[in-house]
């Protein structure tokens, strides 16, 4: 009888037949769920490749005829002004996520190596501050970003992106108790300043946390649609996301387009989710133990 | 432990450094006051604007009348918050928001079922671990689109998949059937947010030692007694933070309605925060749709409290 040390699971130390169903069940079970998570995908892909007349006269599961048909793909590009939405989308998201690494590193630094007197109520301040859900105050924040002068600008997203992001600024402050201020010790008696600390040592053995940042908070920025929509509403600040919507809402009779349109959007965080995985996987268990 | 450790060594003011710049040339009691001043403004500023001042503001213009253009907002006393509480159709909305959260429910137990899966001994966990949490990462306009085209009544691949397996008979038209509109949107919003429940619990399953397993074995435990006792306990924590992002989560959707339906068909799966924004950006009223802010807000700090008291009760 084979014991395995570290087996999670209690599993009766029967004979083979009824262990061999049970699996088979795990395994019926899992791929039925594949079969609904991978099925949408699947239809949009199929249908990516068809030509106009070729769609009209297929079946919704038939396959193309050649999948190196890229018209549709090169439709969306010129008609949907994709590039533009790219651009855009990729500048938000380069400064938001520099802003977020650079605050949410700098105080941790501040709040996790020093004593102060108004240290707790700082804390406080960002506890509280994650009750309030930014989508109930959007029509609140859509009138100070007008008066702010940054509606129809891309600094306005860049902005709500860096200054509500209080989930980050936890995590930071939960890695920074890893570091040993042995180091800093260190530095110190050796004469570094304390900027000196936080750049060379603080923000370098940060990098774990920084990159399931940058990696989240991508995502999160590339997928996002409430906050362009409310405010970047001009044609020529289209996201990846209004971008979509805008470009959809004028085809949506050409479904084979659409699809196509749908695979731009969909393959570049596929492709970072597949390569990046363990970092993602390791990022969102960490924080949701906070 | 670590906290204030650099504070410990300010009885020695260095002032040696490498580096020529004047900052160096500062006691550390006066870097420290430059560092935390200089680290904390821009952060604690933006905190304060775009996260404390909103509500604030929010609860102030939920008392006036503004349409969002003219400089003047006129006070118009508890109005706004009378309408809100009289008008039938408002809160009417939240049944529609009440399907979601039937379907996170579902969600939840299906998320913990497969985390328990793939947290056996099983070929290929990791695999379908990164097939089965895909749909998160998933841009939430292209989700939509990707369902409309599915769920489309006349070419859609779900009624042709039914056909093709003989459930004719379930052919529904899935967006336009106000009957079942809501519990449509809800399933895509289960579909993309099951394998995010799912790594969470496997992460607190993992966490639980085996030796606790081992023993109970050893006593005689069967797998649901084991679950029982040992599993469940452990990941009550992550229980309770997993429902309150589904109630939370319920109560603020706004993407797939919007995006799918605009809130039809004839407003049967309109949400409170589609109607918000509704109330805003359409009909101007600026005013009313604070107050709706303010009342959404408001569910959603007692959810929290009436949870975090269950919490602290010890109970399930």
């Amino acid at each position: 009888m084979k014991k395995r040390a570290g087996t999670v699971t209690a599993r009766p130390a029967t004979v083979s037949p009824s262990r061999a169903i049970a699996a088979a069940l795990k395994y019926a079970v899992l791929l039925a769920a594949v079969f609904v998570i991978l099925f949408p995908p699947y239809v949009v892909i199929l249908n990516a490749f068809k030509g106009n007349e070729e769609y009209a006269k297929s079946g919704v599961f038939d396959f193309p005829s050649s999948f190196l048909n890229l018209d549709n793909f090169s439709t969306v590009f010129h008609r949907g002004d994709m590039l533009n939405a790219f651009m855009n989308t990729g500048t938000i998201l380069g400064l938001s996520v520099l802003g977020n690494v650079l605050m949410g590193t700098m105080v941790a630094f501040a709040l996790g190596r020093f004593n102060f007197k108004l240290k707790s109520w700082i804390l406080g301040a960002y506890v509280a501050a994650t009750l309030i859900p930014s989508v109930t105050t959007q029509v609140a924040t859509f009138g100070i970003i007008k008066e702010l002068g940054l509606f129809n600008s891309l600094y306005g997203p860049v902005l709500l992106y860096i200054g509500t992001d209080v989930v980050q600024i936890y995590l930071y402050l939960q890695f920074i108790r890893y570091i040993p201020y042995d180091l800093d010790e260190n530095a110190m008696i050796e004469g570094a300043s304390l900027f000196r600390i936080y750049r060379s040592i603080i923000f370098p053995l940060l990098a774990p946390a920084t990159a399931t940042a940058v990696i989240l908070k991508s995502i999160s920025i590339y997928n996002d649609m409430y906050i362009p929509y409310l405010y970047m509403p001009s044609q020529k600040l289209r996201v990846v996301s209004t971008g979509l919507m805008n470009f959809v809402g004028v085809n949506s009779a050409q479904w084979n387009v659409v699809c196509a349109a749908l695979l731009i959007i969909l393959i570049p965080t596929t492709i970072l989710y597949l390569v990046m995985q363990r970092f993602i996987f390791s990022g969102i268990v960490n924080g949701s133990v906070k | 432990m670590l906290i204030g450790g650099i504070d410990n060594v300010f009885s020695s003011s260095l002032s040696r450094s490498k580096e020529g710049l004047p900052m160096f040339a500062m006691s550390y009691k006066v870097q420290r006051y430059v560092i935390l001043i200089s680290f904390l403004t821009l952060p604690l500023l933006l905190l304060a604007v775009f996260s404390f001042y909103p509500a604030l503001y929010l609860a102030w213009l939920s008392f006036t009348s503004w349409d969002g253009y003219s400089p003047e907002k006129a006070w118009v006393g508890i109005s706004n918050y009378k309408e809100i509480f009289t008008n039938a159709d408002i809160f009417k909305v939240l049944s529609h928001n009440f399907v979601y959260f039937i379907g996170g429910i579902v969600q939840n137990i299906v998320a913990l079922f497969f985390a328990v899966l793939l947290n056996s001994r099983l070929r290929g966990r990791n695999a379908f671990r990164v097939l089965l949490f895909l749909p998160y990462i998933m841009n939430s306009v292209a989700i939509a689109y990707m369902f409309t085209y599915v769920y489309d009544a006349q070419n859609g691949s779900l009624n042709a998949l039914l056909t093709s397996i003989g459930l004719e008979s379930w052919i529904r038209s899935w967006l336009g059937d106000a009957a079942i509109v809501n519990y449509s949107l809800a399933f895509i919003s289960a579909w993309k947010f099951m394998g995010f429940n799912m790594v969470i619990y496997l992460g607190a399953l993992q966490s639980i030692p085996g030796d606790l397993y081992e023993a109970a074995k050893i006593d005689g435990a069967g797998p649901f007694k084991s679950f029982l006792y040992i599993t469940w306990p452990s990941i009550i924590k992550i229980v309770e933070l997993s429902m309150l992002l589904t109630v939370s989560g319920a109560l603020e959707v706004f993407d797939l309605p919007f995006v799918m339906t605009k809130g039809g068909p004839a407003g049967s799966s309109q949400t409170f925060v589609t109607q918000t924004v509704e109330t805003a950006f359409n009909f101007s009223n600026y005013g009313l749709a604070s107050a709706m802010g303010m009342v959404l807000l408001f569910i959603v700090v007692l959810v929290i409290f009436v949870q975090r008291k269950l919490i602290l009760r010890g109970g399930d």
